[in-house]
């Protein structure tokens, strides 16, 4: 695997202002609206957010799939924002995505020997020791029987296969890996297996993940640190522990009162929302979270608060009125 | 015990070869395609080639003598009235023309239409646009009329009124003329599996891995389209045989020295009351090829999808 080539200031990825708009019966969705990000090389970072807020997207944007309205993306030091195939083949190796379905993301009529060394086909990598090897040694990584390198996707349980959707990921030795909600198609039981490779797999690699997911237990468990996404921005990103223990943007605070914790069962510290997330095509004014913020007030809907990197190393909060203090008093990182 | 994987492809296959409709009509098949491919074995073993004539077995108004047509030991299937050629020998050889015809421009059409199809549906666009308005503009077009209106004035194009013009040439045009006019069924077909299959997360993995259009279409998406093409496939080469039959039957297909189920078919008419079993032979042959053809079809595309109901 590659060394990781440690440029300690400069980071791996930086997102400044991103932006992708959807044209769409009455006018754009505006999906992702102005994002800014920074991963170091071997980190990982959590994206959160309900359905619909724009994260996949955001994935999908970083690694090319979509094309972004505006903004920049660098990776590697390369402006890639709108880098076309030739320009972008010396990073594509370096820059791989896990997808969610893992019955609709292998090719049905391809054996999975030949859909984990399909990254190195298409960017002409002949690893040391041939492809069959490299193959053979990643799906022991993985955990797959290298003996069944000549199947085909539908003998396989959904938790093998999204083991092989890794496996072509880590093919060509990535850098930097978007993972696009990589367990919640997966059974419960499942799940924990995968986010457990997973996690091994960073460690042992010494990967950047951005992983993207609903969940915020499984987030927690994978993740340095955490961006929470409404409505196309983040409101607030920080460390794991600063985030999970203090949560100071209020849709994080509702969010995180939301995660089902066996010693806390009951409704006594849940914050509840009401109403539904603002549409897309006509974001609020100001701050796009007050129509549904317990604690809005007049300056909300007026002025768009910044997300702001306190000194202090807490989160940063794109809030006006930041709330203080852990979420529950018994409940800590 | 080891279980033993198997390929979306083997199992379509085993499906196939368990289906009674698809071994009746698949042997009849290999048995014509067999009898085209040996024909000049046939004639050998026969004795008898398919220009010879046996006038010395035709009455005086030039009728076969014996019933049937002229059935015999000697001429399986009688003779023609008038030249007294064997029946049987010409159709083998028409057997031969008819699927060298249909086989060829059944392929061509098939490879114009998929790729047509592929890039359309994959790259979508203004040249999805203009390919769909040239695929309308085709289906638009009345194929007899214009095969009517073209294959004369191409052979004129080339040769003179009075010069002979060589069986290969009538061939050649009429193959075209399906080709150009057979792509846009597969093309269609083609473009909507693509236009789904595009936004499945095989087709964006193979894309964020930063493969190439030809990687795209033929490694990535052609493998899923292996049944709708196989069953355009094996439903056009029957159309393309009656095609040929039609356009020889009105008179501007095939010249009169190649042996062709039309032109059959076009002359015995003249003898339906005086000699119907002129007629009887190339009919039933015809229908056994184009039905065998029409089945297989039908049960391959069963084969391959076994989900799809009729």
């Amino acid at each position: 695997m590659r060394a990781d080539e440690g440029h300690d200031d400069e980071p791996l990825l930086r997102v400044r202002g991103l932006t992708k708009h959807f044209a769409a019966r009455g006018g754009l969705v505006r999906a992702v609206d102005g994002l800014d990000l920074d991963l170091r090389a071997g980190e990982t970072l959590g994206l959160v957010g309900e359905s619909g807020c724009g994260k996949s997207t955001t994935g999908r944007m970083l690694v090319r799939l979509l094309e972004p309205t505006g903004g920049r993306i660098e990776f590697a030091g390369r402006d890639i924002t709108h880098a076309g195939r030739r320009a972008l083949r010396p990073l594509r190796p370096q820059l791989q995505i896990i997808f969610q379905d893992p019955y609709a993301s292998l090719n049905p009529r391809h054996t999975v020997g030949r859909i984990i060394a399909m990254p190195l086909r298409v960017n002409g990598i002949t690893p040391v020791g041939g492809i069959r090897a490299r193959v053979r040694e990643l799906m022991e990584l993985v955990g797959l029987n290298p003996e069944h390198h000549d199947r085909y996707p539908h003998e396989f349980s959904g938790g093998q296969r999204q083991r092989v959707g890794i496996a072509r990921a880590l093919a060509p030795g990535p850098r930097l890996v978007v993972a696009d909600e990589p367990v919640s198609a997966l059974d419960v039981s499942i799940q924990a297996q995968v986010v457990n490779l997973l996690r091994g797999l960073q460690r042992e690699l010494g990967l950047a993940f951005l992983f993207i997911a609903h969940d915020l237990a499984v987030v927690r468990h994978l993740c340095q640190r955490v961006a929470v996404m409404y409505l196309g921005r983040i409101v607030e990103i920080g460390d794991r522990a600063e985030v999970y223990r203090n949560p100071r943007h209020p849709y994080t605070r509702a969010l995180l009162s939301a995660v089902p914790d066996v010693t806390r069962l009951g409704p006594a510290g849940r914050i509840r929302l009401t109403g539904d997330v603002s549409s897309a095509l006509d974001p609020p004014s100001g701050c796009r979270f007050r129509t549904r913020c317990p604690n809005a007030r007049d300056r909300c809907a007026v002025e768009e608060p910044a997300l702001v990197q306190p000194d202090d190393g807490a989160a940063a909060v794109a809030c006006h009125f930041p709330q203080a203090g852990p979420l529950d008093p018994e409940h800590g990182a | 015990m080891r279980v033993v994987g198997r390929s979306p492809g083997q199992l379509a296959w085993r499906r196939l070869y368990r289906d009674r409709t698809a071994q009746v009509s698949g042997a009849m098949l290999v048995l014509f395609v067999l009898l085209a491919l040996a024909a000049p074995l046939i004639e050998l073993a026969y004795g008898i080639g398919p220009r010879d004539q046996f006038q010395d077995r035709l009455d005086a108004s030039g009728m076969p003598l014996g019933y049937a047509g002229g059935v015999s030991g000697d001429h399986f299937f009688g003779l023609e009235p008038g030249l007294g050629r064997d029946v049987f020998i010409r159709l083998v050889y028409g057997l031969r023309t008819s699927l060298f015809i249909a086989l060829t421009a059944a392929v061509l059409s098939t490879v114009l239409g998929v790729v047509l199809g592929a890039l359309a549906g994959y790259l979508g666009g203004w040249l999805d646009a203009v390919l769909s308005w040239v695929t309308d503009l085709t289906l638009a077009m009345p194929f007899l009329v214009i095969a009517l209106a073209l294959t004369p004035t191409v052979t004129l194009r080339f040769y003179g009124p009075r010069d002979a013009v060589p069986a290969a040439f009538g061939v050649g045009v009429l193959i075209a003329v399906f080709a150009l006019f057979g792509w846009t069924g597969t093309a269609r077909l083609v473009r909507g599996q693509v236009l789904g299959l595009r936004e499945r997360e095989f087709v964006a993995a193979a894309r964020a891995s930063g493969a190439g259009l030809g990687h795209m279409l033929f490694r990535q998406l052609l493998p899923n389209l292996w049944a709708p093409i196989l069953v355009s496939f094996s439903l056009a080469v029957p159309q393309f045989v009656t095609g040929e039959a039609a356009l020889s039957f009105i008179g501007v297909g095939l010249t009169e020295e190649t042996p062709s189920f039309g032109r059959m078919i076009y002359q015995s008419l003249d003898y339906l009351q005086t000699d119907p079993a002129f007629v009887f032979f190339p009919g039933v042959t015809i229908f056994a090829l184009v039905c065998a053809f029409n089945l297989f079809g039908d049960a391959l595309r069963d084969a391959l999808d076994p989900r799809s109901s009729r």
